[in-house]
């Protein structure tokens, strides 16, 4: 499954540990269970990062958002929107820095929306999806929402074109 | 009558077909015996038991590129051998809808 | 009338443009039917039982002649020329193919109209009353703020896979006629002790196989707070919203097992850490919206023109005036009900000449708008009234002016089986032979205010819950019979009806709704005594003996 950051494919620097494995070294991805059990010799270790099932409230991570490596969210079936508002409250309310990856079903049709939701990498189902990234995201240039991207919305840019008309520019 | 996508648990109670509708404009089909689609229901494959039924759905809903939402429903075979849709809705879904359309009942000029 | 500008334009285009790719790749096969139906879906493409459907938005009830003459042009290039307007103020067509379906988009972007949603697990058509900003005592024309909504509500990234539909609607009336209290959430626009807009938000209404009335979670939220209070019920939906199973899945299942106190809790501690983010409206955001809307330039006009006085001569004319004219809030003019329900016709239907014909009418009387409403019956609502004689002779050459608004001939009902899969029964045929019963226009006047509502299965998109008269269509051993409940209303006193007795074959429901007419007439304790306030006033008995005596 293609791995797409910065808008293209590229390596996955974490490997997936199953829950009863031992740790080999760089950067792992563990599960919300293993990591809750012992998590802060997970993080003295270092280059952690968890998956967080969509079920589950993101509260209980946040004191250990700060020196996490990489939170993986999950779709179960793309219809599954529950980890659109994790990624949200996670990028907007507890200013989570580090890499947000969509996992499970990733598919072309939704990478707006979870751009827009702060996601910034992408375990993409399929190879013509994941190389089709960069074209995709160019889709939509009007947004109507704020979200944590930081784009404008169409009501402040009417107010802004506004402003420069009453304002002569 | 009870909406197909409510199926859950396949068991037929007499001669059965699969219908669905094809993809690109929404016409009524039926699967046929050579692994096809047809809009006659006339060259429908008829099935008569559980498990054959069971097969022509799965194949057929394998072969999603031409056709949409394929279910399993009943028809009568004539000792003649021919076959008439097994119900109201599939009597619709053959012959459209029971009611005229809005031109018509109005004694207006009808539309295409 | 709400003008679109560049910017919402463009987003339309690019929705065009990313669906166009989206059917080519289903139709090469590069997306299964199951990656592809969501995304149809939300595009408001259904599959039916002999074709596609196709249901086009009409935010908040509103369109322009131009945008009219659009949809009927898309009723003959792609349609068998007719169109079918539904409960929420939209439009389906029941023919479109797949193929053609960009096609059919890009000339309705063209005029401002797409299908954003108008179908899929996301927020829907805001809907509101058809008489907004004309409706004498209206508090502020609702269509601001549904138009505010509509933009907040359009693919926002965290709703977009909610657990099941969103429906919104919104009033600001006493009288709602925009029935708020079933909905997922319902706004009634009302002003504070200190003249500050604000709504009273209800949220769990809704039909269906469990339908329930809609609860007051907050009495007045502020208009700046309208959209980060939205958006805290959303993300409890989303996040909390039963996923399990689809007839569970509603947000009115989510608040009926909280509770309302904990739903309402849980809501409010979300909205205290967001209220004060950027989906706080500034008071220019809003009134830029509201500038964008349109209202005439109404001239002065008398209360009581020549014209009229003189039409009313013709009882025919005056029985129309009657029954379809209603005051408008500026003197001198009316907002005219057109009946889409003609003796005979398929309740809700116009045909693609009706409405060029109707776009034609309101460039000349009515500033060039139209308005739908849920009963499936469209309004002109700027009709100066020296022009309603001439109105009504074009009206009624069109099959436009069946006296019977709000009578027991304007029936409401869903395609039924006739068109959809969904469902189990037919309702569009009971609902002509219904019409043909009562198309004597003096017995149905002497009858009164009667609302009949019909679907053709248990999902209610005939709204027959909250029906005066409500006639479900159920399937019991391969045979269509019909569930008769009495007492129902949508309005600001909504309430759900109550079953009369044992379900009812196709050939018998006209029969029986005239017994239960009959009854309702012979009981009632003065002619102005209204049915459903007669069977709140008796309860259902005296209904059910009279109507069961001989069956």
């Amino acid at each position: 499954m293609p791995l797409v950051k910065g808008g293209k494919i590229v390596g996955d620097r974490f490997a997936h540990v199953a829950d009863g494995a031992e740790l080999p070294e760089g950067c792992l991805l563990v599960s919300a269970a293993r990591f809750l059990e012992n998590p802060e010799a997970l993080l003295k270790r270092g280059k952690v990062g968890v998956i967080w099932p969509n079920s589950r409230d993101v509260d209980d991570l946040v004191p250990y958002l700060d020196r996490l490596a990489a939170v993986a969210l999950v779709f179960p079936t793309f219809r599954d929107g529950r980890a659109y508002s994790q990624a949200r409250l996670l990028r907007e309310r507890y200013g989570y820095r580090g890499e947000l990856r969509a996992t499970g079903q990733v598919l072309r049709d939704q990478f707006v929306f979870m751009l827009r939701a702060g996601f910034d990498a992408f375990d993409v189902k399929k190879q013509a999806d994941a190389e089709a990234f960069a074209q995709t995201v160019q889709r939509y240039s009007v947004f109507y929402q704020p979200t944590g991207d930081g784009k404008l919305t169409a009501l402040h840019r009417r107010m802004q074109l506004r402003h420069s008309e009453s304002a002569g520019l | 009558m009870t909406s197909p996508l409510e199926q859950k648990k396949i068991k037929i109670t007499g001669p059965s077909i699969v219908t669905a509708n094809r993809t690109w404009d929404g016409a009524v089909i039926y699967r046929t015996a050579q692994q096809g689609w047809s809009a006659e229901l006339d060259d429908a494959a008829i099935v008569r038991s559980s498990d054959d039924a069971r097969a022509l759905l799965a194949e057929s809903t394998a072969d999603d590129v031409g056709a949409v939402g394929p279910y399993i429903a009943p028809v009568l075979v004539s000792e003649s051998g021919k076959v008439e849709p097994g119900n109201l809705r599939e009597q619709i879904r053959r012959s459209g809808v029971t009611i005229g359309l809005p031109a018509q009942t109005l004694g207006l000029p009808v539309q295409v | 009338m709400y003008a679109y500008d560049e910017i919402d334009r463009t987003l339309v285009n690019e929705r065009v443009a990313e669906f166009r790719d989206q059917v080519k790749r289903r139709l090469s096969g590069e997306l299964t039917e199951d990656e592809f139906k969501m995304l149809r879906l939300q595009n408001g493409v259904y599959l039916q039982l002999h074709a596609y459907m196709f249901r086009v938005a009409i935010p908040y009830g509103t369109l322009s002649s131009q945008q009219l003459r659009r949809l009927a042009h898309v009723a003959r290039r792609y349609d068998r020329g007719y169109g079918h307007f539904t409960t929420r103020q939209n439009i389906q067509f029941n023919w479109i193919k797949l193929a053609e379906l960009p096609d059919a988009l890009a000339d309705l972007a063209e005029v401002g109209i797409h299908a954003m949603q108008t179908s899929g697990n996301n927020t829907r058509n805001v809907t509101s009353d058809q008489w907004a900003g004309v409706a004498p005592g209206e508090i502020e024309d609702p269509r601001i703020w549904a138009e505010i909504l509509r933009q907040y509500t359009t693919l926002h990234p965290e709703f977009s896979f909610l657990p099941r539909k969103f429906k919104f609607a919104i009033t600001a009336s006493a009288h709602d006629r925009s029935a708020i209290k079933i909905h997922d959430i319902g706004l009634r626009l009302h002003k504070n002790a200190q003249s500050e807009t604000g709504f009273e938000v209800l949220v769990g209404g809704g039909l269906g196989r469990t339908p329930f009335i809609g609860k007051t979670i907050k009495p007045f939220v502020h208009g700046r707070d309208l959209l980060s209070y939205v958006e805290a019920i959303m993300r409890v939906y989303n996040q909390y919203g039963r996923r399990d199973n689809i007839y569970k899945a509603r947000i009115k299942i989510l608040v009926h097992e909280l509770g309302v106190e904990k739903f309402a809790a849980e809501v409010e501690e979300e909205w205290q850490q967001m209220r004060d983010g950027a989906l706080k409206l500034d008071d220019d955001v809003v009134e830029d919206i509201r500038a964008r809307f349109f209202y005439p330039k109404y001239q002065k006009l008398p209360h009581m023109p020549d014209e009229l006085k003189q039409a009313s001569a013709d009882p025919a004319f005056e029985r129309w005036r009657k029954n379809s004219v209603a005051t408008h809030k500026v003197q001198g003019y009316s907002i005219v009900t057109i009946s889409l329900k003609p003796v005979g016709g398929p309740p809700g239907d116009a045909t693609a000449d009706q409405m060029d014909a109707l776009a034609d009418l309101a460039d000349k009387y009515s500033f060039g708008e139209i308005r739908v409403g849920h009963e499936q019956n469209l309004a002109l609502p700027h009709v100066a009234k020296h022009d309603l004689p001439d109105l009504w002779k074009a009206l009624d050459k069109l099959g436009l002016a069946t006296p019977n608004v709000n009578l027991v001939s304007d029936i409401i009902a869903c395609p039924g089986l006739d068109y959809c899969s969904l469902a189990n029964a037919r309702s569009i045929p009971i609902a002509q032979e219904l019409t043909r019963r009562f198309a004597n226009h003096d017995t149905a006047e002497l009858i009164g205010r009667l609302h009949i509502n019909i679907s053709g299965c248990i999902n209610a998109c005939g709204h027959h819950h909250v029906g005066h008269i409500g006639i479900l269509g159920v399937e019991k051993n391969g045979e269509e019979v019909y569930q008769i409940t009495i007492g129902g209303r949508a309005d600001e006193k909504a309430e759900l009806g109550t079953l009369i007795g044992p379900s009812v074959k196709y050939d018998e429901v006209a029969d029986v709704i005239e017994d239960i007419v009959e009854a309702y007439l012979a009981l009632r304790a003065t002619p102005e005594e209204l049915f459903v306030d007669t069977v709140k006033r008796l309860g259902v008995e005296p209904f059910r003996e009279r109507v069961y005596a001989t069956r």
